[in-house]
């Protein structure tokens, strides 16, 4: 397998313009003769199937939902970053990229970060004039802040709904070209397979879940936008219904999985409360720029009500050890020094795992009021799930998956392994290394829709003659559909006691504990022991109510089970060959005395994209190296 | 095909008329409220004469049917024919498009904001049909009036309210007027758009102040006549 | 305090779209009250499962208020007891132990069932795609400042646009209408600069599909405010109302006019 990453020459301010330059174009009338398909209705996948089908292509868009509006890209809700520097307060372009490279502990493709910041501020451009109610000044002009640890204000926002309203812009754009004929959406619908002739991505199977029917999908491209695998550790901020399959079955047909192993632990969501949690909440970050984390300083005071804990008492962790940056250090570091804090017995909350999100001197500094305006919806949202007041007594929060910095591999242009198989958005690997900073995953889907896919892809359909899809008849699309209607076979074939969800949990556990946000040697490789086990139990003790051709949430469940099971094994291998930490992944066996990641530049600067060699092989570890010529390596300080 | 073609044929296949439209036939009804509402308001008032003896009702009665020359009158009860039919078409169409949107209803609901009154529209609405229907030929034609002598009103009225029955209705009818004003007069202002945070204190207020002004004197008239006051 | 229920639900159960359904009653012990009510629906279900039986389908995605899929009437009022929650957040310490607790699907003619508790909503995705937009294609927009728009209209908007469209309102309505969904749209768009060009054309245009999908109509009881997850108020439906009025009062037909230029 080769790994060209098709990284332009040349000084980087100019690389991305250069390569649309250099990118063929489609003749505007040959654009309706090619059809592509976009799986996911998401920020990436929406925004993608709107442009694309603005430029004359014909385009199919699925999504599992029962709407393209439902895409858990609506819960985001801090913002989104764009270096438009309207503050006057020295961002840029290159500050953007730097900050995102930096943040990432330099393990992603400086040319694609760079592009990414550039496209940044059309984003912004863009979703203004579709309507996005971003927040204003009086004067009328756009709000910033700053988020998630950076030092300008470059996050535009829309209260604590910044998610929801770019999706609905985006969907908004897609539904007028459905309106207009342009799409043909299939909601309710799940890929199950990827269609590969000699090599090349040309189609995919899909079950439709409310009749069913498993039927195939023929095309001149495909463009994956299904969104991160989080949900292979259970409990997650991730929609429930969020899932691997699509991108599992792209790796299964040869597309290469880059960097599995990092996810993104999310400092500040709502603790567990017992074992029938079915998912976790996100509370959000912009919380910190207000909000005091600590604990108590002594084990014994952690059953105390926070109220009867002097000042004296408490351990404000992150202010002592990050004095700079504070409760704003970024998301792997904060989530890592909660779970110290929580090791050495000082978390607080009836399970132990939690510290608390204090908002009693910001109360005292601005007000009440000043604080309702601010954080109001998150501070009902709060009550409302714990029953606890945050206004008078602290928020309890704890670390959780939140996101996927890992994904299928791809090039500049966005292109998987596997040519004409396009990866957008989280599912790709590609532009925020080991750790995402905050509000730049809207940018990325954005980005990689709007203006990033529209151009890619028609340079590579230029050299796909038109006229040229396969049909129905051909043998692998009956391959691919037998594959799928086989599967859904096995699956009832069971006939075990266990439900789908069981076997969830008993990985997400394992998962949890040994692929979290502390990794060992031995931790992962007992993981990978038990992760097989829990498959094997799964294939023999499912059970499985009704049958193939109704609308069956087990089933639907149970197959994304499946998958994850295998996810699992792949992250836990990939974090155990990635011998050093970065970013989200932490390996407890290199870290300083202070207990930061030690980076290992010499031995694992790259890119590490694992290719599937068939079930029961080892699937192979390929390197692209990373080369850093505009941002310097260096260790991330946040002191 | 540019995208100004294309949403040209969009504006094409969808140009419903005025009147199909679930707003038009809203606005249809509030405007026709509007002006019904007017009439009782006014009719209202203009039998405070009552008060004034038989002399100064009878003349206004009489005023009444010769303003321009006769004519007044007739243009008068064409309106009010049309207000009211189009008042119950819009009506009637309404709610056989609001039974068929919920085909199978629930088995349990809670009402959490609808009134009583916004409830009972329909039947406080039917009511008053029946009502008018009774008091044209009550107290216009006669028909079924014990006692009419065409041309002397004050007589009529007062002889009218004297059979205690028929005072009832009358006064049944004036409380089906007044759930029916309550709501509807909010509503009109809702339906034609006439809302402002500013003002949405007042729309209440003024609904509330309009019906218990016109229900109120309206049943003063049969509780007059049955107490003696008027005779 | 974590406390525990017995509870009784009656729970509608319809096979698919053709089949007749009915009121099951299943019991669901020991509930904590720490669940949301949809993860006692999954321990319930989890049961079924284990006991061979079909568990009960129900819409539900991201779970925490947002994505606007969980729709259940849970005893007579859509998401349940509490006020702007949804149902995914609602959490079982609003019942009490002992609580009969019935739960059935949206009821309206255009939102069919698909199954139990599953109601097909893409009547509201088809009265966006008739013009719930601005026309904005990819690329052309201007620099975001270059449009100021006053703080209370941008303020006015996102509260419109907060809107998640999962359907409560029409499930409340008595006459099952989606004026304010429509008209929440309708006003997002109408209040920014930005909405301006396509303001009128629009409201026609969505009133005309929300017409065809034959949902009810408008008669003010104010049922669909108080039951909105998102606080979306009637001052919307008024606003569209206002505008459809207008668009009606000056509407000029389109002429056909072009050829190659």
């Amino acid at each position: 397998m080769e790994l060209n990453a098709r990284t332009p020459e040349g000084p980087i301010e100019k690389s991305w313009d250069k390569h649309r330059f250099d990118l063929k174009l489609v003749n505007p009338a040959n654009k309706r003769k090619y059809k592509i398909l976009v799986v996911g209705s998401g920020l990436a996948g929406g925004a993608a199937a709107a442009s694309l089908a603005e430029l004359g292509y014909e385009v199919e868009c699925f999504a599992y939902q029962d709407s393209p509006r439902r895409a858990h890209s609506i819960a985001a809700q801090g913002g989104i970053n764009a270096a438009k520097n309207y503050h006057n307060d020295g961002d840029s372009i290159f500050r953007l990229f730097y900050d995102t490279v930096k943040g990432g502990d330099f393990r992603a493709r400086e040319a694609n970060v760079y592009r990414l910041a550039q496209v940044s501020v059309n984003i912004i451009d863009q979703c203004v004039s579709q309507g996005v109610p971003f927040a204003r000044e009086y004067g009328g002009l756009l709000d910033n802040r700053s988020f998630g640890g950076a030092q300008v204000s470059r996050t535009f926002y829309a209260r604590g709904q910044t998610g929801q309203q770019l999706l609905l812009g985006a969907y908004q754009a897609l539904e007028r070209q459905i309106g207009l004929g342009k799409v043909k959406m299939h909601s309710r619908h799940e890929m199950q397979e990827l269609i590969v002739v000699d090599g090349v991505a040309k189609g995919i199977v899909t079950r439709d879940m409310v009749t069913g029917e498993i039927r195939s999908h023929l095309a001149d491209a495909v463009c994956l936008a299904t969104g991160g695998y989080g949900n292979t550790m259970y409990l997650a901020t991730y929609a429930k219904g969020c899932n691997g399959t699509a991108i599992w079955r792209a790796y299964k047909k040869g597309a290469a999985f880059a960097n599995p192993c990092f996810t993104q632990i999310h400092p500040t969501c709502i603790p567990v409360t017992g074992d029938h949690q079915s998912k976790l909440t996100l509370m959000s970050e912009s919380l910190r720029n207000d909000g005091r984390i600590w604990v108590p300083k002594r084990k014994e005071d952690c059953g105390k009500p926070p109220s009867q804990i002097p000042e004296e008492d408490r351990d404000y962790y992150l202010e002592r050890k990050y004095p700079s940056f504070g409760n704003l250090a970024p998301r792997d570091v904060s989530s890592r020094a909660a779970k110290q804090v929580c090791d050495e017995g000082r978390g607080v909350g009836p399970t132990g795992l939690g510290v608390y999100l204090d908002f009693e001197d910001a109360i005292n500094r601005l007000g009440a009021k000043k604080i309702e305006e601010k954080y109001g919806n998150l501070f009902e949202m709060y009550e409302r799930i714990t029953d606890e007041n945050p206004y008078k007594t602290p928020m309890r929060i704890f670390p959780a998956t939140h996101y996927t910095m890992g994904g299928l591999w791809v090039d500049y242009n966005l292109m998987s392994t596997v040519p004409g198989l396009f990866v957008l958005g989280e599912a790709n690997f590609s532009d925020h290394g080991a750790n995402r900073l905050g509000a730049s995953a809207l940018m990325q889907g954005l980005a990689d829709g709007y203006f990033v896919i529209p151009y890619t892809i028609g340079g590579y359909l230029a050299g796909v003659k038109p006229g040229t899809r396969i049909t129905e008849d051909h043998p692998a699309v009956k391959d691919a559909m037998a594959a799928v209607q086989n599967k859904v076979d096995r699956l009832f074939a069971i006939g075990g006691k266990q439900t789908p969800t069981h076997f969830h949990r008993e990985l997400g556990k394992v998962m949890w504990e040994n692929c979290g946000m502390g990794r060992n040697e031995a931790g992962l490789k007992k993981a990978l022991e038990v992760i097989p086990q829990i498959r094997e139990q799964f294939w023999q003790d499912l059970a499985l109510p009704g049958s193939g051709n109704e609308l069956n949430q087990s089933l639907e469940l149970a197959g994304r089970v499946a998958d994850f099971l295998e996810i699992g094994e792949l992250m836990c291998r990939d974090a155990l060959e990635r011998r050093e930490s970065c970013g989200g992944h932490f390996r407890e066996e290199w870290q300083t005395e202070e207990g930061e990641a030690l980076r290992d530049d010499e031995n694992f600067c790259h890119v590490a994209a694992w290719e599937y060699t068939g079930d029961g092989n080892a699937p192979k570890r390929h390197i692209e190296p990373l080369k850093f010529e505009n941002v310097h390596l260096a260790t991330r300080s946040y002191k | 095909m540019s995208v100004a073609e294309q949403s040209i044929v969009g504006a094409e296949d969808r140009s419903p008329g005025f009147l199909d439209s679930s707003v038009g036939r809203k606005v249809v009804m509030a405007i026709t409220g509007v002006v019904l509402f007017g009439f009782v308001t006014v009719h209202m008032l203009g039998n405070l004469t009552s008060y004034m003896g038989a002399e100064a009702m009878n003349h206004y009665a009489e005023f009444l049917h010769t303003m321009i020359h006769g004519m007044g009158i007739w243009v008068f009860r064409a309106v009010m024919l049309t207000a009211v039919a189009l008042h119950s078409w819009a009506a009637l169409s309404l709610t056989l498009s609001n039974r068929a949107a919920r085909p199978v209803g629930y088995r349990a609901q809670q009402r959490q904001a609808a009134t009583w009154a916004s409830r009972t529209m329909r039947w406080s609405g039917v009511i008053l049909g029946i009502f008018i229907i009774f008091h044209l030929l009550h107290l216009t034609t006669g028909s079924v009036h014990p006692s009419f002598i065409k041309g002397d009103a004050y007589h009529n009225f007062v002889t009218g309210f004297q059979v205690p029955a028929v005072a009832a209705f009358y006064i049944l009818a004036q409380l089906c007027l007044g759930l029916h004003m309550w709501h509807g007069v909010w509503s009109f202002t809702q339906t034609l758009g006439l809302v402002h945070p500013r003002y949405n204190g007042l729309r209440r207020n003024f609904a509330t102040v309009l019906t218990i002004l016109v229900v109120g004197v309206n049943i003063s008239y049969p509780v007059a006549v049955l107490t003696g006051f008027i005779h | 305090m974590e406390k525990h229920l017995n509870l009784t639900l009656q729970v509608w159960r319809q096979k698919d779209g053709k089949s007749e359904g009915s009121f099951v009653d299943y019991p669901a012990k020991h509930i904590s009250t720490e669940m949301s009510f949809l993860e006692m629906l999954d321990v319930v279900n989890e049961d079924l499962i284990r006991k061979g039986e079909d568990p009960i389908a129900f819409d539900h995605d991201c779970r925490e208020g947002i994505c606007g899929t969980c729709s259940m009437v849970i005893n007579g009022r859509p998401h349940g007891p509490k006020e702007r929650t949804t149902t995914c957040q609602l959490h079982m310490r609003s019942f009490s132990d002992g609580d009969t607790i019935t739960i059935e699907p949206w009821r309206a003619k255009p939102f069919p069932v698909l199954k139990d508790l599953i109601v097909d909503r893409g009547a509201f995705d088809r009265i966006i795609a008739a013009g719930g937009f601005i026309s904005a294609p990819t690329g052309c927009g201007q620099d975001a400042n270059a449009l100021p728009v006053p703080k209370q209209n941008a303020d006015l908007a996102m509260d419109a646009a907060a809107c998640i469209g999962c359907g409560a309102c029409v499930a409340a309505c008595p006459n099952a209408s989606a004026m304010l969904f429509v008209s929440a749209k309708v006003s997002h768009l109408a209040l920014l600069p930005q909405g301006q060009p396509e303001r009128y054309s629009r409201v026609r245009d969505m009133v005309a599909q929300m017409d065809s999908e034959e949902f009810g109509t408008c008669t003010n009881h104010g049922e669909c405010e108080a039951a909105c997850p998102k606080g979306i108020t009637m001052e919307n439906i008024a606003r569209m109302n206002r505008d459809f009025i207008k668009s009606s009062l000056t509407f000029r037909p389109e002429i056909a006019s072009g050829g190659a230029g």
